[in-house]
């Protein structure tokens, strides 16, 4: 198992690799000067020549060979853009805006809590949506029930999440004032959060009225975010509840006189949870790092919805370090995933 | 009674015919089709030149039956015309992505070692990207566009395809029949593309179909973002979008351009789980 785990996590350094180098040449695939194009027609040749020399844009991409052939130098060959990139990003710096000049690594670091929080939101509606309903859609197969289920799955899977997020707000903030429309606090709420995560922040520091707040404008961008899983989970925990329940064992069990709510949560639920937890993780991941539509309805100021801002005013350094955190997470979240696999079922070996 | 040997092709079709699922999706996507191509027959329409302010903003009526947008334009008729758009979009970047995910895939397959360790890799990088933000960094990069986006909503389904072709060609190519060919003298390209190719198609087309779906989804994201279709085309994504400011309001305006993307890509979901039933009934069952 530790060797397994060792052997995973070094095979993600050559797909890391890949990532960085992908989201390097993206800057050089825009077409005409890259400097150009981030500061526009009327930007001065100070400023341009100044933007050119931050960026690296004068050196060549990969090799510098002049300079090797110059001066004989090996370690000049490496006096390039990429190199000069990975070694950068290697110590975590991924950066400054062109235009706010924050620091990018800093930047993500103050958003992440926010789009971890509504990550956390979604799955919550994911999980408590999804695997009530998908087992009782197997216990009661073919009933109205089951029908239900399963047609509210196949429209949760079709439908747009930024539009679900738009007839949310219609229906619960608009019309019924029930909820806030956006934000993630309302406005006046005076509150210094220690982790970035509001709704345990306001548990720490014991304030109920905060707490309220935070969890009120969670639950509409949960609820938009959460309708993919959820009508995934529901689908999967019913077709792995069903497999189960066909088993010799569940069989057993009922003949020896179990009463059916055992044979239900007792037996059959423990197993069909396997394949539903590896899909939950894999959603955490996608969640975690999927959330721009979902960020931009509601105005919610984590990593995703920077980053659509971002593209918007052309500003590629951040669009380059968000894409590639958010590669990086998406990567090493989904290895877990691979891990924890194995640790729930001690029927996998790995070798 | 004689009973009459059936065809695989016929088998399939029984069993697809006998999949509810097969059927609704067979119908909506069979109406969605109909509707997007008689739509420049039954009901010209410019969008550059539709306007009519002194309609602005109108509820449903029986002479508007979706309502009118901020410009006085009828909703049916774009939603009517954006299915045009929608399908274009979905077939060609799925059609892209199967043609070059499945040669990438049957080649890494079939001749294996570094070519194969090389594809392998690539597949990996791109499935280290969340698919919608590739795509939109796609877009970012190449500028938008509704060209751009079905480019971009290609390239995320290519790794897909890649990986489905390959595992197909893993399991083919040591079978007998490859075996078969081969000492009949066949090249290479004749045994993947003749004899290997056609032998696991099944699960590629019901995954083209899913596909389909993913990508309509996708390019309304992008047209909602702003990065795919430009106004006045009447696309879906951008639709809502504009109807956006509009939402306290004229709800209407963003209300039916979703439906229809909802009914779109329900379609397509449902006739892959149909085409699964019918062509795949191993996996259907598991």
């Amino acid at each position: 198992m530790a060797a397994y785990a060792i052997r995973r996590f070094l095979g993600l350094i050559p797909v890391l690799f890949g990532v960085s180098l992908l989201v390097f040449t993206f800057v050089h695939l825009i077409p005409g000067d890259p400097a150009r194009v981030m500061l526009g027609q009327r930007a001065t040749p100070e400023a341009l020549k100044r933007l050119r020399e931050e960026l690296n844009l004068d050196k060549p991409l990969f090799f510098n060979l002049a300079a090797y052939r110059k001066t004989g130098d090996p370690r000049r060959l490496f006096d390039s853009q990429y190199p000069a990139y990975l070694s950068r990003i290697l110590r975590g710096d991924l950066g400054r805006s062109i235009f706010s000049k924050v620091s990018i690594s800093e930047e993500l670091r103050a958003r992440f809590p926010a789009t971890f929080e509504l990550t956390l939101g979604a799955m919550v509606v994911a999980l408590l949506v999804g695997i009530p309903a998908g087992i009782l859609a197997a216990i009661r197969k073919n009933s109205l029930f089951d029908l239900l289920v399963m047609t509210g799955a196949l429209v949760g899977v079709s439908m747009p999440i930024f539009w679900l997020g738009l007839l949310l707000i219609y229906v619960f903030a608009v019309n019924l004032h029930w909820l806030p429309p956006s934000g993630r606090l309302g406005i006046g709420v005076s509150f210094h959060p220690l982790t970035g995560l509001l709704v345990l922040d306001s548990l720490l520091e014991r304030r109920p009225d905060v707490l309220a707040d935070a969890l009120r404008h969670l639950i509409l961008p949960s609820l938009a975010l959460g309708s993919i899983p959820a009508a995934v989970i529901a689908r999967m925990m019913r077709s792995a509840m069903l497999e189960v329940l066909g088993q010799d064992y569940v069989r057993t069990a009922r003949a020896k006189g179990l009463p059916e709510r055992v044979v239900i949560w007792k037996h059959a639920l423990k197993n069909a949870m396997l394949p539903v937890i590896t899909i939950i993780g894999l959603w955490f991941g996608t969640l975690l790092t999927g959330a721009i539509l979902t960020e931009t309805i509601f105005n919610w100021p984590g990593i995703g919805k920077w980053l659509y801002e971002a593209i918007q005013a052309r500003d590629y350094p951040i669009v380059q370090g968000g894409t590639l955190f958010i590669a990086g997470i998406y990567v090493v979240v989904n290895a877990l995933v691979d891990l924890s696999y194995g640790l729930l079922d001690p029927r996998i070996q790995y070798r | 009674m004689v009973k009459v040997a059936r065809t695989p092709t016929q088998q399939a079709l029984r069993r697809f015919m006998r999949s509810s699922s097969g059927r609704a999706g067979l119908i909506i996507v069979g109406l969605f089709v109909l509707l997007a191509l008689l739509a420049p027959l039954l009901a010209p329409y410019d969008p550059a030149k539709d306007r009519n302010l002194r309609m602005r903003l109108k509820p449903p009526t029986i002479e508007h039956p979706m309502g009118t947008d901020e410009l006085g334009r009828d909703i049916l008729i774009r939603v009517w015309h954006g299915s045009r758009i929608s399908l274009r979009v979905g077939v060609v970047a799925v059609g892209l992505a199967l043609a070059a995910g499945t040669l990438l895939g049957l080649v890494a397959g079939f001749f294996g070692g570094w070519v194969d360790t090389l594809t392998s890799w690539l597949i990996d990088i791109m499935l280290a990207f969340p698919s919608i933000l590739l795509a939109i960094a796609i877009v970012a990069v190449i500028g938008p566009g509704i060209g751009n986006a079905m480019l971009a909503v290609g390239a995320v389904q290519v790794p897909v395809f890649a990986r489905l072709a390959r595992s197909m060609v893993l399991s083919l190519k040591e079978q007998e029949f490859v075996a078969a060919a081969r000492a009949l003298g066949a090249t290479n390209p004749r045994i993947l593309l003749r004899h290997v190719l056609p032998n696991g198609l099944s699960p590629l087309i019901v995954q083209a179909t899913l596909s389909i779906a993913t990508a309509i989804l996708d390019a309304a994201g992008l047209g909602f973002l702003g990065l795919g279709a430009q106004p006045p085309a009447p696309e879906w994504g951008v639709m809502i979008a504009r109807g956006f400011q509009y939402f306290s309001t004229a709800p209407w305006i963003s209300l039916f351009p979703g439906l229809a993307i909802m009914l779109a890509v329900l379609g397509f979901n449902l006739l892959g789980d149909g085409l699964r039933d019918a062509l795949d009934p191993r996996a259907a069952r598991s």
